[in-house]
């Protein structure tokens, strides 16, 4: 029942944050450089003042802003995100076909920096001051400081103009006419370097927190306790250690995951990777402020659905969580 | 104090590297014209020289001709400036709210942590770079977006310290003694929560160089200030010509953010005294 209550705390608090988002997005729309009406009027060629009133009219900006907010949130929630003037089409419509390259990007690297970050923290935190953990720490600390798009346009250089290995362009090769294995194979190799560039980052940080949240746990009473039954060293570190070790690193991880969309920002940018952070950073350059707003509603939507979800699955699987 | 201090930052021997670092790159900064005479704005030489091609460009030009050099140079001002005043800006929003919080506790601190809470729950790159780009890039507009991303973590750690502080019997003492609330906060709270502010600051500065260059790198720097973020940015179309344009400023960036996060560590260490018996 407790528990129960706490979720639906929590949903209510992530819906009461996407109004929030919504609101201020509202605010930033308004606030964003040239008016609308005055830049339509223009493009009519009659900017006089009778044709402006009559385009406030119909637009509803002579309405009181709290009317205005109103109408805006009702068309949010309807999905309406407004209209890019620069590309001719609805926001949304424009977002959703460029979804699904953002959440593989973001999704694979995800996975990449929560599994290689753990397990080199996991080997880390074995031998402390070791030169293993040693070499495991530096490469952590210097990743932790590379910038995300330097990083990605370091490994085209390495990769795709030294080497020739991986493709440093695009999501496929453009014009080859692939089917079935052969493009999978070919889409494989187009994501590579822009998902492990953007993880390498994150790793770097889960790989610093296992190995702290490792040696705090190995610490503990009901560890010594293992051992002093006679419990397998190794048995020790991943069924009593590495188990509680995960929680800290897990809840960041999912904190993580929303920030990491805006990472993409960066990685799509420089990959050319046809995603929401692409389209960002098109909508930055044309002035395209109500895209910009669009997929920055849309981006924050997303990582507090994914706070939401991490949150909801502790209270499932964690029984010691704290429920006030 | 300050010589236990120094024993126990030395110690770790990254600190003191990254120390160093640092205040080379604080040289740099205070002596860089001198070392590095071309006004990195200025066409001054053929574009696209490789480093080392012409005696005087030890990192080479870029696509107009500018040297680069004087460019890694003069973009440590403004990274370091921008860092700086963001990280002291966002110490003041979470200092002033977390200390409120914390101190008195009940409704005031519930509201004032789902407030927190609020503003954590947005992906906080994607923020600033629709704060900045719809307040019109500037240093003014680029440090705002920073602060306004970075003061959430500050605020929970500031709340956090002084909730347990405010237990302790030197602050029953002080409202016996009649000082008022603001004071005692300000003399005799806060002096007590300073250890990890100080080493939390060091880590944000550190953040900021990092944020401050990816807004640049997208176009969002300042159009006045040569930066570190511009710089790279400006090498993405031209990576295969001139791969030299990318790597010197990237390397600049590395350096110093490397630089303060093991500073960081080090102050951690030094201002933690109970790390003393601890093995490392």
């Amino acid at each position: 029942m407790k528990r129960l209550q706490y979720m639906a705390t929590r949903v209510l608090q992530g819906l009461l944050a996407l109004l929030v988002i919504a609101t201020v997005n509202f605010m930033l729309v308004r606030a964003a450089p040239g008016d609308p009406v005055s830049v339509m009027a223009g493009e009519a060629g009659a900017s006089d003042a009778q044709f402006v009133a009559q385009l406030r009219q119909q637009f509803g900006l002579d309405q009181p802003v709290s009317t205005q907010l109103g109408r805006y949130l009702a068309h949010v929630v309807q999905g309406d995100l407004g209209f890019s003037y620069r590309q001719q089409q609805p926001v949304l419509a424009l977002i959703a076909e460029r979804l699904p390259a953002t959440l593989l990007l973001t999704g694979s690297a995800f996975v990449l920096s929560l599994l290689f970050g753990v397990a080199l923290g996991a080997i880390a935190s074995r031998r402390p001051g070791s030169w293993m953990d040693s070499a495991i720490t530096v490469v952590a600390l210097v990743f932790y400081a590379t910038p995300l798009y330097w990083l990605a346009m370091m490994a085209v250089l390495l990769f795709t103009v030294q080497l020739g290995w991986l493709p440093g362009f695009g999501h496929m090769t453009v014009g080859a006419d692939l089917h079935g294995l052969a493009r999978l194979w070919d889409g494989a190799q187009h994501l590579l370097l822009p998902a492990l560039t953007l993880a390498l980052f994150y790793m770097a940080v889960y790989a610093r927190m296992t190995r702290a949240a490792m040696l705090e746990v190995a610490q503990m009473d009901f560890v010594k306790t293992a051992r002093a039954k006679g419990v397998a060293p190794g048995r020790i570190l991943r069924a009593h250690v590495l188990r509680n070790a995960l929680l800290p690193v897990v809840t960041l991880a999912g904190i993580q995951a929303g920030g990491m969309i805006g990472g993409a920002v960066l990685t799509e940018t420089v990959f050319a990777w046809p995603g929401i952070g692409r389209l960002m950073f098109d909508a930055l350059l044309q002035r395209d402020y109500n895209l910009l707003l669009g997929c920055f509603l849309v981006t924050a939507a997303m990582a507090v659905l994914f706070n939401l979800l991490t949150d909801l699955v502790y209270t499932l699987v964690d029984p010691r969580i704290d429920l006030h | 104090m300050s010589k236990a201090f120094w024993r126990r930052f030395c110690r770790n021997k990254g600190a003191v590297l990254g120390l160093l670092v640092l205040a080379v790159a604080l040289v740099l900064v205070a002596v860089g014209p001198l070392l590095a005479p071309n006004d990195p704005w200025d066409m001054v030489q053929q574009p696209f020289l490789a480093p080392l091609q012409e005696a005087g460009f030890p990192m080479g030009t870029d696509t107009m001709g500018r040297d680069i050099f004087s460019g890694v140079v003069r973009g440590a001002r403004i990274s370091l400036l921008i860092a700086v005043v963001s990280t002291a800006v966002s110490l003041l929003i979470g200092v002033g709210i977390g200390a409120v919080a914390g101190y008195f506790g009940g409704w005031v601190d519930a509201t004032l942590m789902r407030f927190t809470e609020l503003f954590q729950a947005v992906p906080s790159f994607a923020l600033a770079i629709v704060l900045v780009a719809i307040f019109q890039p500037s240093v003014g507009a680029i440090v705002a977006a920073i602060a306004i991303v970075s003061w959430p973590p500050v605020a929970r750690l500031v709340r956090g310290e002084f909730l347990s502080l405010r237990q302790r019997d030197f602050v029953a003492a002080a409202q016996l003694a009649g000082l008022s609330t603001p004071r005692i906060i300000l003399t005799q709270v806060l002096p007590n929560a300073a250890s990890p502010i100080v080493v939390m600051a060091s880590l944000m500065v550190a953040t900021a160089i990092l944020l401050e260059s990816s807004l640049s790198f997208l176009g969002l720097g300042d159009p006045n200030q040569m930066s570190w973020g511009y710089m790279v940015g400006s090498a993405r179309t031209v990576l295969r010509q001139a791969w030299w344009m990318a790597v010197f400023p990237g390397l600049a960036i590395v350096l110093t953010v490397l630089a303060l996060n093991l500073v960081g560590e080090g102050l951690n260490d030094g201002l933690n005294a109970r790390a003393d018996g601890r093995s490392r």
